[in-house]
């Protein structure tokens, strides 16, 4: 299996790796209706580093990630992804700006091949004249393959994706993500719905993914965190409640308060 | 699989243009000719409509806006032509003395042809991307496109004197010259459109194998996903909804052409809910498919109207329940099943 290739990593100089943070989440605050769901939240996210945001439910971790990727735009506060100001970009300039994004129920193109529902994600054609003059060269083949094999669906890849499993879905939505050739990822519960082998397999993928890009991923299942997590966010009626190894987290009385401790 | 699906969707291509080019032109006497021409023209639409409908997912109700465009800019060229040196003769009982500025391009057949391409651009392009942007959606965007198909009505019946109000355009002579009404040059138009309309759906077939056809697939299916891939999908979806606002101003020209007039009721809202049956009727998922619902849609109407003059209406409405209720979709849906059971068998 190959690691995440490094050629996408650019505008990055040596030295700036593992100084300044991928993403900077600086008071930020959405109210709906009066309602604060994320209230003058900050955090940051460091190169390669695989994040777990948890929390119980109405913490505003989904709200979170619907605001760096677009879809919900912010009362104010701002997000920045290396030197871009995202608050303010559309949800297809935010995808090519370098972050791509996991919905919590599979979201893929059920009617499609998993060939051409990766082949769509496949970032050089973006526009009308050069999606229709698109042509599946051997290096987008060879890609598809690639990436295939990453996802454990090379088997399928002329199947009808519909007719995959619950899993399998998943899976084929964190290839796509992956064929757009993001910096960051934002993963809405990746294993929601998955088995144990499978919940493996998944946790290998994320450790692969995280060699050569950042992760920010919501998930639920603590085992699950536990074996992905190097640091963990805990988030709690829309603000910080703790941050810091799953140890140090699980130790916080503020945490075992609200959410372990149930 | 795949292969077979594409050498099927190959030979229904063929087999329609044998059909309408050499079988139907040797069958039918001159009058049911014209009538065939007639229902050739919607088919433009229809075809259309596969794209921007069956594919894209974009319901518009206001095909008969484009449809209108091109049958209008062709009426008042072969009108002008007609008439000349005199004003159009509505123009003179509605005591119009000098030709509107707005009818002074249709002097040129040249300025004619860039107008039936260009106008649809002009007025699909725009509206589409300011609409498609707002998120305006499925049955909302039904909803505007049918207002504005009544509402062009309303706009060419109240201009009596610069429009020909609700009899429409007729009484056409010659086009730069050459006879439009004996049925041998009706003949000609005839083929001049199926040929034209043989073009059209093989480009229309082309674009929807390319990665574009899938990408409107995506959209229609789950847009959200696409626009986080990367695409701004309102430039998409503008895009396809302007070749099939093209395709309909194509029709409506070789419409006026073949059948000798235009006037608001082709191109009303009635007309415009009319054209998505025709894609419904035939498959809105295949182009071959929409094309036969034009033909069979149109010869039904003409023929239970002749045979039932009271009540072929319910028989019509009746007929299409009937088929959206067992071909949910359409006549080619239904053969593809047909087809793909007796592959599994």
């Amino acid at each position: 299996m190959s690691a995440a290739p490094s050629s996408t990593q650019k505008n990055i100089s040596p030295d700036a790796i593992g100084q300044r943070p991928v993403l900077t989440v600086e008071n930020l605050t959405v109210s709906f209706d009066g309602f604060k769901a994320v209230d003058d939240l900050s955090l940051s996210i460091a190169e390669r580093e695989l994040r777990v945001i948890i929390g119980p439910n109405g913490a505003g971790k989904t709200t979170l990630l619907d605001m760096i990727c677009g879809k919900t735009r912010p009362t104010s506060g701002h997000i920045r992804f290396r030197n871009t100001e995202l608050t303010q970009l559309e949800e297809y300039e935010i995808v090519r700006a370098g972050v791509g994004r996991k919905f919590q129920n599979p979201s893929i193109y059920e009617d499609l091949t998993v060939r051409e529902n990766l082949e769509i994600s496949i970032p050089q054609a973006h526009g009308v004249w050069a999606s229709i003059l698109f042509r599946r060269t051997p290096q987008v083949r060879a890609r598809i393959e690639e990436i295939a094999n990453q996802i454990n669906l090379q088997d399928h890849l002329a199947k009808k994706s519909g007719l995959l499993s619950h899993g399998q879905k998943q899976w084929l939505e964190i290839g796509m993500l992956l064929m757009q050739e993001p910096e960051l990822l934002l993963l809405d519960e990746p294993v929601a719905g998955m088995s144990p082998r499978e919940r493996e397999l998944t946790a290998d993928l994320l450790r692969t993914i995280s060699l050569g890009k950042s992760l920010v991923v919501i998930e639920h299942d603590m085992d699950f965190v536990k074996s992905i997590a190097s640091k963990v966010t805990v988030l709690h009626q829309g603000r910080l409640l703790s941050e810091g190894t799953i140890e140090q987290v699980q130790k916080d009385p503020r945490v075992i308060d609200v959410y372990l401790g149930h | 699989m795949n292969a077979s699906k594409f050498n099927s969707e190959y030979i229904a291509h063929a087999a329609i243009a044998l059909l309408l080019l050499v079988v139907l032109p040797m069958l039918v006497d001159p009058f049911w000719l014209g009538n065939l021409g007639k229902y050739v023209a919607f088919a433009f639409v229809a075809v259309g409509l596969v794209l921007a409908w069956g594919y894209c997912g974009i319901l518009s109700l206001g095909q008969g806006i484009f449809f209108g465009i091109g049958g209008y800019a062709m009426a008042m060229f072969l009108k002008l032509e007609a008439s000349a040196p005199n004003l159009p003769d509505f123009m003179e009982w509605s005591s119009v003395e000098v030709l509107p500025t707005w009818w002074e391009p249709s002097k040129y057949f040249a300025v004619t042809l860039l107008e039936i391409f260009l106008l649809p651009i002009i007025i699909a392009f725009p509206f589409g991307y300011a609409i498609f942007r707002k998120r305006v959606s499925g049955v909302y965007f039904a909803i505007v496109t049918i207002a504005l198909a009544m509402t062009m009505t309303v706009l060419i019946i109240g201009q009596q004197g610069d429009t020909g109000g609700a009899n429409g355009i007729t009484d056409f002579k010659t086009l730069l010259g050459m006879d439009v009404i004996s049925p041998e040059a009706r003949r000609n138009i005839y083929f001049l459109e199926v040929v034209l309309l043989i073009a059209v759906a093989a480009f229309s077939a082309m674009l929807l194998h390319t990665r574009f056809g899938k990408i409107l697939i995506a959209i229609r299916d789950r847009e959200d996903r696409v626009r986080f891939s990367g695409y701004d999908t309102a430039m998409v979806k503008a895009f396809v909804f302007t070749l099939a606002a093209i395709m309909s101003s194509m029709g409506g020209a070789l419409f006026t052409l073949q059948v000798g007039l235009v006037s608001p009721t082709l191109i009303g809202a009635v007309a415009s809910v009319e054209m998505v049956i025709f894609a419904a009727l035939g498959g809105r998922l295949s182009v071959p498919g929409a094309i036969v619902g034009a033909l069979v849609v149109g010869f039904t109407k003409s023929w239970l109207s002749e045979q039932f003059p009271q009540t072929w209406l319910f028989l019509l409405c009746l007929m299409f329940i009937a088929s959206v209720g067992l071909l949910p979709n359409g006549i080619a849906g239904g053969i593809q099943r047909i087809f793909s059971s007796k592959e599994q068998a």
